[in-house]
């Protein structure tokens, strides 16, 4: 040990000249940096030493702060651990080798995944740049949840008239690629050098050929549940789901159409002048290459109907939010006439908020958009029918651009707040006003007292929550997921776009309940790292993978067997196993289980390790 | 005085050092009793890194890798649990109280599950008392 200096911060730049000035004047060779977790400052300190001329990996981190005095109550003991930890580091710096990174050309397409507004703002984004971006969307058209709003907070605006020319764009972009009704099934690869297999789902009819008429519809017999309508509304076996739809292409649902069902129809086949019907036609496997990836695949809708007291799908006129939404809209189900099951007017409507959110039973977070979008609901009743409405609140969350003021704007149209939560909705009635109608029981707390109000309609505001395929999706694509299930971001505060996974990236609802304003803000984050990226041209992988020595090596192969990426294989000549290093990402479980020792986990060799553990338990 | 354990504690990159940073960040107290060691991943720990630990001083080893199906790379944490089964059975023919080696999985936003880990496994051998080394 030369020399051992305290420094306020380390990480700053007086900090990093400190370390720099010690390694050209003294001729250091090895550096130790007792700070925060090397999670943090790890690649900071590496510069720092690579500007000095020192091999930035012979340096070595000790976190003392994040698993060390942060967590640690007692001080003499979290000094005895801070030792321990920079002795550790001391010990393992000494076997640290030089190392050299590698660079790899990018490819600069880019997957994104999910179509909506989070994927069609990256989208375009990135393709307008002049990059190629292929845009995958489970569903027969993009526009996700966005496309079934009606208006949008604070502003009122139409939320189909602000999405649809973004979608028409995306749907004719000539370097983006569209792929509707597909699926991601595999992914490989690493940043830079993704490959994905994509299944384009057979939709029966040949999008070349059809023009859109949508006469097939019209004459379809088969009527279907909608589930862009929320299920308020009908489609056909063969359909779009809403008119504006991108690709404007119909598909065939087999498991409603007629002819798949009976094996006689056709009538869509009669009718079609474009002959693009097709009930030959099978799934599509697509192989697609890019160097990064959005994942931009939304929320699911949380349903309520195991909150049995809020009579959801029990009594009539209880609805969720996103039903109302298709309600509300003038090319909705009921042309946008808010009425009851009856077919009437509504003269009450109750609106209840933090319907499974902020609910230890059900989700603790708050769901973001539900106390903004009550307040639009107050006024388009008002606006509509004229009727009373009646908010139940927990708190009301107002904290958008705009928002604040909106809540103080709807407040003056006379609605009615009532905080606290609802206890039940009953249709057993106590006198002749509660008759035939449904009862909001409710403890208003700043009353302090229960009050039953009667009403025709109760909205339900139902939480944003994740995707129900949210693990499976997290999987495919290796990354993490926080608690609550949605895709946990690089860092809360400084990287809400990346992931764990280097070149996979988040954006919109997948991350976090979050409104129009912060999705598209999300989405175009993400695709300017990646843009930063593309414009690199390379990317460079960490020098830390396998080797493995000609001489010990006996080639049995255990090796082989446990690379999950195949990165080890057999030279034939020589009879030993060899590292393919663009393969290799270094894991080292072939290090673990080589029988002879003949691998060598560059920077986390045995030595090193071992060196460590010595240290540490001094 | 009464006995304090020490606990190595080996962490993959990915998930488990990242939740015990997050309990870091949170700043959720938990026994100091533990000394972490980072590795790329879980399937990179070899038996006998474990063994090395227990002999330098170590009263008791945790490994901690990412929960089964979200490994980094993919299944390394499935090996790790294949190594530990073998390691489980090495050590009571040895005479070490298999109690004393527990691997354990703790996601990147679990550093709450982290710290009940660390302090359950603390309070498990504090309870054990110390390894007894050959002089």
């Amino acid at each position: 040990m030369i020399v051992a200096r305290d420094y306020v911060f380390m990480c700053s730049e007086p900090g990093q000249e400190i370390i720099g000035k010690d390694i050209r004047d003294l001729g250091l060779n090895r550096v130790v940096v007792a700070a925060c977790s090397p999670i943090m400052h790890e690649s900071t300190f590496r510069s720092t030493c690579q500007k000095a001329g020192l091999n930035p990996y012979l340096i070595e981190i000790a976190n003392i702060r994040e698993q060390c005095s942060w967590v640690t109550e007692n001080k003499q003991m979290a000094t005895e651990k801070a030792k321990a930890l920079l002795n550790a580091a001391v010990k393992r710096v000494y076997y640290h080798q030089p190392l050299e990174t590698r660079k790899i050309p990018f490819n600069p397409n880019t997957l994104i995944v999910g179509g909506g507004i989070a994927g069609i703002r990256a989208a375009l984004e990135i393709a307008d740049s002049g990059h190629k971006v292929y845009l995958v969307e489970r569903s027969p058209s993009i526009g996700g949840h966005m496309m079934q709003l009606d208006k949008t907070f604070p502003t009122l605006d139409c939320s189909a008239c602000i999405l649809t020319p973004r979608m028409t764009e995306a749907g004719s972009h000539p370097h983006i690629e569209l792929m509707s009704y597909s699926e991601v099934e595999e992914v490989s690869g690493y940043i830079g050098n993704f490959k994905i297999r994509i299944r384009k789902k057979a939709r029966y009819v040949n999008g070349d050929r059809c023009n859109g008429c949508g006469l097939c519809q019209e004459k379809c017999p088969s009527k279907v549940d909608s589930d862009f309508e929320a299920g308020m509304g009908k489609r056909k076996a063969i359909y779009t789901p809403f008119p504006q739809a991108v690709p404007n292409i119909p598909v065939i649902d087999a498991d409603h159409c007629t002819y798949f069902l009976k094996g006689s129809c056709r009538l869509c086949e009669e009718v079609c002048e474009a002959n693009a019907i097709d009930f030959g036609q099978e799934d599509e496997i697509i192989e697609v290459e890019a160097g990064s990836i959005i994942l931009a695949t939304g929320y699911g809708v949380f349903d309520p109907a195991p909150i049995r007291q809020y009579g959801y799908k029990r009594l009539d006129n209880v609805i969720t939010s996103l039903e109302f939404e298709r309600l509300v809209n003038s090319a909705g189900p009921t042309g946008g006439n808010i009425v009851l099951k009856d077919g009437s007017a509504p003269r009450s409507v109750a609106v209840i908020h933090c319907v499974g959110s902020r609910d230890r039973n059900y989700h603790d977070y708050c769901s973001r958009v539900c106390c903004m979008y009550a307040l639009k609901y107050a006024h388009l009743i008002k606006e509509k029918t004229g009727a009373e409405v009646y908010q139940y609140y927990i708190d009301m969350r107002c904290f958008g651009k705009g928002c604040e003021e909106f809540y103080e704007r709807i407040a003056g149209e006379g609605v009615s707040f009532i905080r606290g939560k609802v206890s039940e909705v009953t249709d057993r009635s106590l006198n002749d006003e509660e008759k035939g109608r449904l009862v909001v029981v409710a403890e208003d707390t700043l009353l302090g007292s229960v009050i039953r109000v009667p009403v025709d309609m109760v909205i339900l505001c139902v939480a944003m929550e994740p995707q129900q395929d949210a693990e499976a999706v997290a999987r495919l694509f290796k990354i993490s997921r926080s608690a609550d299930g949605f895709f946990l971001e690089r860092h809360p505060k400084l990287d809400p776009v990346a992931t764990n996974s280097e070149g996979i990236f988040i954006a919109g609802c997948c991350q976090s309940p979050k409104d129009i304003p912060d999705t598209v803000a999300q989405s175009s984050a993400a695709a300017a790292r990646i843009l930063s990226l593309i414009s690199k041209g390379a990317v460079e992988i960490e020098a830390d993978i396998a080797s493995i020595d000609d001489k010990l090596c006996s080639g049995c192969g255990v090796c082989g067997s446990l690379c999950p990426y195949s990165a080890t294989s057999l030279d034939e000549e020589k009879k030993v196993y060899k590292v393919n290093e663009a393969l290799c990402k270094g894991c080292g479980t072939c290090v673990a289980a080589c029988p002879v020792s003949a691998i060598t986990g560059r920077h986390f060799t045995t030595e090193q390790i071992m060196a460590e553990i010595e240290g540490l338990l001094i | 005085m009464s006995f304090e354990p020490v606990i190595a504690v080996f962490m993959c990159n990915w998930c488990s050092y990242r939740g015990a940073d997050l309990a870091g960040t949170s700043r959720m107290k938990y026994a100091p009793n533990v000394r972490p060691i980072r590795v790329k991943c879980s399937g990179r720990v070899e038996p006998t890194f474990i063994v090395q630990a227990l002999q330098a001083g170590a009263d008791g080893v945790l490994v901690l890798g990412c929960h089964p199906g979200d490994c980094h790379y993919t299944d390394g944490n499935y090996k790790a649990m294949r190594r530990m089964a073998l390691l489980t059975r090495m050590l009571e023919q040895l005479g070490i109280e298999k109690e004393r080696v527990s691997l354990d999985w703790v996601s990147a936003s679990e550093g709450s599950r982290f710290v009940s880990i660390v302090n359950d496994m603390t309070a498990r051998i504090r309870k054990l008392g110390p390894l007894a080394k050959e002089s």
